[in-house]
Formats: C-alpha cells, structure tokens, sequence
C-alpha cells in the first residue's frame, strides 16, 4: 500500500501546493470547469491519507520526514495518528468538495483562480499543520494559514467591510501565533525536545516546572485566538465578509479547529491539571452560550452559523478541558459530526444565496419547490446539527451528556451551559435548514431556481455522510473517532456509543434540548428580540474595543514618530555620534580600562612622520577654512595621508580603497555642496560651534583609545595563521584580504552589495522627491 | 571646473581608468585588487567624465541606466553563489576551472563572477548618485534625465 511510502506522503502534503500554483493557468484555459480538474489534487491527497485507516485504527502510527537544518535539530517530519488523520481526513475531503463549490459559486468571477489558488494554499497548510511532528513546522503552517486566511477573507479587497475583517482576523490570530511560538519556545525549554511524539511521553515533567503555568498561557493564547474563544471570538463573525466557501471550509470545518486540534494534540502533555480544567471549560463554556445567544439574535443566514460556530468551538474547548475521558470522546465525535454539518448548512446558506439573491432570513421561505435538492441536504444537515436520533450529531450530544451529567456541582454547571448552547443552535439549525424552505414564497431579489450541480454535489454529500455515520455508527468509531480519542487521551479508547437511544439521564436531557429548541424555533422573533435586549444591556463588545486598540496604537506610533523622526538631518547625525562617542568612552572610563599611553614616535620611519604631520595639517586646515569648498578639498588631504601611511605599514588593498574613497568623497561632498546650493561659507553660531566641537573630540577620542586599547592586547594570530594556510590552498588565491571577501565571507559581501545597492537607490529616491518639490 | 583643458583630457583619463579598473578586478585574486576597488575605480572615472562633459554624456556612454548595471551585478554575485548548490555543494563554494584558451590555462571560477558582480554594483549604485547629483534641479546641463 502507499501508505508504507514516505515519498508518497510527502507528495500528498505538497500536492495543494503545486494545485495552487497550477489553478491560475488551467482557469484561464478551462473556465470555471477547471475547478473539477484542480479537485483532483486534494482528491487525491485524501485517498492517499485513506490508506492509513487500517494502519491508525490498528493502533499504530505512520511517521516520515527528512532532515532540514540538522545543525539545529530540526526536520521536516510527519506523525500521523488518529488524531491527525481524522483531520487529515476532513481537510481533504470537505476541501475536495469546496473547490467544486468554489468553481459553481464564483463562476465567471473574473478572479476565480486566485480564489482557487488561495483556498488550495490553505488547504496545504492546514493538512501540514495536522500532521507536523516538529515545533517549527507546526509554527510555520500555523502562521501560513493566518496568512491564507487574510487573503481569503479580503478576497473582496475593493469593500472596505472586507479589508477591515481581513486585517482583524491577521492581527488577532498573528498576535496569537506569537504567543503560541513563544509557549513552544518555554515546552522545548522545559522538556528539552521539539518534536510533538516526544513531547507526548514527558506530560509529568512538564507539568511539575515552574514554567507549565506560563507555558500553558502562552499556547492558550494561540489556540484561543486561532479558534475564537471568548473574549478573542469577533474576527470570526467578522470573516464572514469572505465568499461562503471560505465560511464553509476555513471559518467552520477547519481553521477554527486549529486551536482546538492543539489543544486536543497537548492533552496528554499540559492536561490533567487544576489551571487547565477550570480555564478551558470556563472560557468554552462562555463562548457556547455567549455565541449561541448572539446567533439567535442575528437574520443573515451565514451570521447566525457563524455564531454557532463560535458556540460549537467553544463546546469542543469546554469538553477538552472537562477532564474526563467520556468528555474526550464527546469532544471527538461532536468535531467530526460539526465538520459535516456546519460545512453543509453553510455551502446550503451560499446556495439559497445564490438561487435567491438574498440571505436575511425574514425574506425567505418556501424554496422547497424551488430548490429541492437544496433542501434535503440543508434539512439532513439541520437533523445533524440539532443532535436528532440516526444522525451523527445525536451520537455526539448522547456522549456529551453522558460526560457532563456526573452530578457533581461542577458538572451542573457546564450541564446547564452545554442545555441551553445546545438548545439555542438546535433553534438556528431549523431556522437555516427549515425555515427557508416551508411556508409561503417570498418575493426575493431573484426568482428562486435550484443551483446547479456543483453547488449541491457538496451539501448533499457531506449531510448525507453524517446520516451514514449515524447509522453505521460501529465503522464510524473503528477507523475515525476511537482511533481519534485514543491520540486525545493517550490511551486506547474504544467508543461505543449506538444511534438507539438508551433510556436515563442523557436521552433525557436530549429531549429537554429538543423541546426548548422547538420551543425557540417556534418564537424566534420573541427569542431574537429578547436576546438583543441582553446583549444591547452588556454595551460594547471586544469588536469595538479593537477598533479602539487600534486607533489608539496608531495615535501613539503617530507621536512617537513625530518626536524621534523629526525629519531633521542635524539632529540624526548629532544623535548618531553621540551615541558614537557614548559607546566608546563610557565603558572605558566606567571599568577603568584605559590603555597606557604609547612612548612617543621612537622608531618611526622619517616619510611615516611626514605622513603623519600631513594628515594634520589637513585637518587644522579643515577647522580654518574660510569656505567649504577649501574645506572639503583639505579633508580629502588627510584621508590621502592616512592612506599613504596604511600603504606604508603594508596594507595596499585597504590603502587602495581609501585612496577611491577620499577621491570619491571629494567629488560627492562638492556635487552635494553645488546641487544643495549650499551658502559657500560655513555659519554657525558659537553655541553650535562648541556642542558640534566637542561631540567631534569626544568621537575622535574614543576611537583613539579604543585603538590604543585594541593595539596593546596580546595579539592572536588564529585568524591570521587560519586564512594564511587556507587561502592559497583551498581558495586558490594569493590575496588573502580578496580571497576573505569574495569566498570566505562571500555571503556577507552579497549582503553588503545588496545594500550599497538599496542605499543607490534611497540617494536617488531622495534627489528625486527633492526635484519634485524644487519644480512645485 | 568645466575647462577645455578638462573636457579635452577627460575621455583619454576615463578610458585609461576604466581599462585600469578592470585590471585591477581581474587581478584582485592573487594581487592587490578586487571587485570593490575596481568598482570605485571606476566610478570615479565616470565621474570625471560627468563633471567634464555632463551627466547626458556619460549616461549615452554607459547605454544603460547604472542602477540597473548595479541590480545587473547584484544578480550576478547571488546566481554566482547558487551554482554551488546545482554542484551539490553549499551555498557560495567556490567551483573552479581551467579552460585551454589558446595554448594558456585560464583559471575561471564562480569567485570571480562574484567578484564581478561586486564591480558592477558599485560602480552602478555610485555613478548612479553621482550622475543625479550632477544633474542640474531643472535639468538644465543634463540633456535628459541622467542618474534619476
């Protein structure tokens, strides 16, 4: 089997990549057709990954990987259990079924493959987020897919709405992508490995280190962020700006559960202590019913499954962290059965979107003749989502029950919480997957038409899948949510849950969940009205805040710019050479490091003194200058001087370039001097004279007994004897100054170059803006 | 500055500088020399010829724009240290060879397009300060945009 091949692996990760290289050209040709065409990648990709379902559900797990920076013990290298092939999984194959979506819903958009091409980078970003084995890898696809998803949601770029909601979404998930940089920072620390299968083994240590409490905070940063917990959740809604495929697939079925898979993948590690089972079923629990209340209240279709979807992330937080591996399990199944459903009701919401023209739910109803196939799909899903027997959803809301309801005061606690979440999305699932469709037409923007293939293909496999997981609930538990539940917990897991409802506590508390949502469902006006009522009493949320952050940073970086760019050339060079001067004197005064004074020139050579008293004299020439001019010309006098004398103590190569570089200079200085239209002669008041005067000496100071000091250590001649021997016999060169410039340091000179380049084109950037204001 | 004795020798000292230019960063290997002494060797002759017969003369001179000789260089130098990676060697190593050119064993290496690359990037980002410098704010002396 493939499955037994690294190569074949690797080539299934990358596969998203080339697509996304590939999309552009064959949309061009192809059209819209050609997003079946780019399907086939990720296509392939999940067949790949479902030849490691017997494997997985054996117990075992797949790992591969090739060295990338072995200095730095770092590799590019999977491991993939049940937890990372479940996602794997739902990465591939919903993604298969959102670039056919793709393809239907923005045909004829005249930016089709970019969307393609960015929804495929994502996609191989997510897919290596799932299976990374090593911290950075992980880190890099974390971040990649912020990036994929900043692209995705300001697809729209010209709406402002959109730009706005981009941004959010980058900086809060970017800001949380630091953070949990850093935590991997403190467990690689702490633990001393950087791959995640190590990891795994070394729970207890971890947990016993006075750095697991900042640990633990720094990469909930990151995976509340990323999975939009409370109080981080508002760029979720607000990423509804981007095309409902994105909605579908990013902001539901996978991104989101990033988070959520980190904290799912560090269970066995940082889990099992006070700090995490109060943090993540707290903030969980406020994010499930924060999100549900603020769902009911909305009317756009893909507003209100974006809020669920942020009560749904924060359910899956909450069982995470419950601490029971019942809740593990809870959790396991209820990601599976939300990928499926939320996926559909939401390619459902762009569908009716686009068989309507319209979204807000008061203006819709009776599509069900219009769109039949549509509606079977949405009701399926709905079913699903409100945790109806023979459905996938309900197998997940039993085992949450069943978890929660242990009757300690705890548990009744997050019970009440998970009661009222779960009764709240039940309302919303028929409210988008029912409402729609029954009662009188409306009259909407377009005529209600059934959308074509594509735009149902989806829907309709992913509600039907989670009637057929439902059902066959055995197969569903031996190759996805066992093998799944086992990584969570570290031990084999076995779960048994049927769809046949079991009398007791939790087929009861499952009936109550259904009556108060039909109850909900049935008011939703009133419940709609009521809710605003609360939420309008809690003023403004975290979105407002944010706006408020930001411009306030932008305020402050405004000042702070103001006060150190004032844009005045005098103050940069005064400061830079004060800053000059600090650094070389005050380390030598304050730890009493000053070099002996040297004897006297004894020895010196007659044409080394003459040298000397040029270069002098050069620079008494400078200070009496009448005009610049003079003065520019005597200072080009003493680096003459100076680079005579190196020439005389043996340094032809550094005299050379001195002698290129005071010509230079010369010309330079005289051209700036005539195109600046500088007065000829130099005016400074005596005050000015005195600061300027005395910042020079203290920088010619320094530089002199800093040289003194340098010259009187012992000297070491490793480096000298080191390119000596090698130069002529390894680089081949007799000039060991060239030869250190061009190979041995080759790739400093290549940065050099690129900035004498970069500095090139800052000069005439600057002649240039100077022109432009001259001709105003 | 600008004299008939100047404008009638600057093109005998330019073409005598430039061709002691490359001299000097062919040579740079084994003797005194190199890429970065060649290049402003370079640069200052075509400063003098700037400051003898204007900007618009040495721009028509050099044909192309110098910043774009300078990125030219720059390209150079890094595809210079990236042949060392098709070679399977890492980035910047050195590869040498020895072509018979007319009897004579040239020594050619990727050190020496490098160092190259080096001239080409100094020579281009300074006469291309230069040259906008020597352009006059109204564009009077320069025919033509010179360095900008």
């Amino acid at each position: 089997m493939a499955a037994a091949a690294p190569a074949w692996t690797f080539i299934a990760l990358f596969l998203p990549f080339l697509a996304a290289i590939l999309a552009p050209f064959l949309v061009s040709r192809l059209g819209d057709r050609a997003a079946w065409i780019v399907a086939l990648a990720p296509a392939l990709s999940f067949l790949h990954f479902c030849g490691f379902l017997s494997e997985i559900s054996a117990g075992e797990v797949a790992t591969g990987g090739y060295a990338w920076a072995p200095s730095l013990n770092l590799s590019f290298s999977w491991f993939i259990d049940g937890l990372s092939l479940t996602f794997a999984l739902l990465i591939t194959g919903i993604g298969t079924l959102i670039v056919i979506y793709s393809g239907g819903y923005l045909k004829g958009h005249r930016h089709l493959g970019r969307f393609l091409s960015f929804i495929l980078l994502f996609m191989g970003a997510m897919l290596g987020l799932v299976v990374s084995d090593s911290f950075l890898m992980l880190f890099v696809y974390w971040e990649l897919t912020s990036i994929a998803s900043f692209l995705l949601i300001g697809f729209d770029h010209e709406r402002e709405a959109a730009r706005r909601a981009a941004l959010q979404a980058l900086v809060v998930t970017g800001a949380g992508g630091l953070s949990l940089l850093a935590g991997l920072v403190f467990l690689w620390n702490v633990t001393g490995v950087t791959q995640l299968s190590l990891l795994v083994h070394l729970g207890d240590a971890l947990r016993m280190s006075p750095f697991y409490l900042p640990a633990l905070f720094l990469v909930l940063g990151g995976a509340f962020t990323k999975s939009a917990q409370f109080p981080f959740h508002f760029w979720l809604p607000n990423a509804m700006e981007a095309p409902t495929p994105v909605s579908a697939y990013l902001h539901s079925a996978t991104m989101v559960k990033a988070g959520v898979y980190l904290l799912m993948r560090l269970n066995p590690v940082l889990g099992g202590t006070p700090a995490w089972e109060i943090l993540l079923p707290f903030f969980g629990g406020v994010t499930l019913v924060a999100g549900a209340l603020i769902g009911i209240r909305q009317t756009d279709l893909k507003l209100m499954l974006a809020y669920t979807t942020m009560a749904s992330l924060g359910l899956l937080t909450m069982l995470t962290g419950f601490g029971s591996p019942h809740a593990i399990e809870a959790a396991v199944l209820y990601l599976v059965a939300h990928s499926l459903f939320k996926g559909a009701l939401f390619m459902v919401a762009g569908a009716v979107d686009h068989g309507t023209g319209t979204r807000e739910l008061p203006l819709l109803g009776g599509l069900r003749r219009a769109m039949p196939i549509t509606f079977v799909a949405a009701f399926l899903a709905a079913c699903s989502m409100g945790g109806l027997p023979l459905f996938a959803g309900f197998l997940a809301k039993e085992e949450i029950y069943a978890a929660l309801a242990t009757g300690n005061p705890r548990a009744v606690f997050f019970t009440a919480a998970a009661l009222v979440g779960n009764a709240l999305m039940f309302a919303i699932a028929l409210a988008v997957g029912l409402k729609p469709f029954v009662g009188k037409g409306n009259q909407t923007p377009l005529t209600p038409h059934e959308a074509p293939v594509a735009l149902w293909l989806g829907p309709v496999i992913l509600a039907a899948l989670g009637l057929v997981f439902g059902i066959f609930s055995p197969l569903l538990h031996a190759y996805l949510t066992s093998p799944m539940a086992s990584a969570v917990i570290d031990e084999p897991t076995v779960i048994t849950i049927g769809t046949m409802p079991h009398l007791g506590l939790p087929f009861g508390l499952s009936l109550l969940t259904v009556t108060l949502g039909i109850l909900v469902y049935r008011e939703l006006d009133r419940a709609r009205a009521l809710a605003a009522q609360m939420l309008e009493g809690l003023g403004p949320g975290p979105d407002r805040w944010f706006d408020q952050f930001v411009s306030g940073l932008v305020r402050f970086s405004a000042r702070l710019v103001r006060i150190i760019q004032p844009g005045r050339l005098e103050i940069y060079i005064t400061a830079t050479f004060i800053a000059v001067a600090a650094t070389l004197l005050v380390p030598l005064f304050l730890f009493d490091e000053l070099p002996a004074m040297p004897s006297g020139p004894a020895g010196a050579l007659v044409q080394e003194i003459a040298f000397f008293v040029i270069a002098a004299l050069g620079i008494v020439t400078v200070l009496r200058a009448a005009d610049r001019l003079t003065a520019i010309v005597s200072l080009g006098i003493q680096g003459f001087a100076v680079a005579v004398i190196f020439l005389l103590f043996g340094a032809p190569d550094l005299s050379f370039t001195q002698f290129m570089v005071e010509t230079l200079s010369v010309v330079i200085l005289t051209l700036v001097m005539t195109r600046l239209r500088l007065s000829v002669t130099d005016h400074r008041p005596p005050g000015q004279i005195l600061l300027d005067g005395t910042i020079a000496i203290a920088c010619g100071l320094g530089f002199a007994l800093m040289l003194l000091k340098a010259v009187g250590t012992p000297f070491d001649p490793f480096m000298t004897d080191f390119f000596n021997t090698y130069s002529k016999a390894i680089a081949h060169g007799a000039n060991v100054v060239n030869v250190i410039i061009v190979d041995f340091r080759g790739t400093d000179t290549l940065g050099e170059i690129a900035v004498v380049m970069v500095t090139g084109l800052a000069v005439l950037a600057l002649i240039k803006l100077r022109v432009g204001r001259r001709a105003s | 500055m600008n004299t008939l004795i100047l404008r009638t020798v600057a093109p005998v000292i330019t073409a005598l500088m430039l061709l002691f230019s490359v001299f000097v960063l062919l040579r740079g290997h084994n003797e005194p020399g190199g890429g970065f002494i060649g290049g402003l060797i370079a640069a200052s002759a075509l400063a003098i010829f700037g400051i003898a017969h204007g900007p618009g003369a040495v721009q028509r001179a050099i044909r192309f724009h110098p910043m774009a000789i300078a990125g030219a260089g720059l390209a150079l130098a890094a595809v210079s240290g990236l042949v060392s990676i098709a070679a399977g060697v890492p980035f910047m190593s050195g590869l040498w060879i020895y072509p018979d050119i007319l009897g004579a064993e040239v020594p050619l290496s990727t050190v020496m397009s490098f160092d190259i690359g080096v001239y080409l990037v100094v020579v281009g980002s300074v006469t291309a300060i230069a040259l906008a410098l020597e352009t006059e704010p109204d564009g009077g002396a320069g025919e033509g945009e010179g360095g900008g």
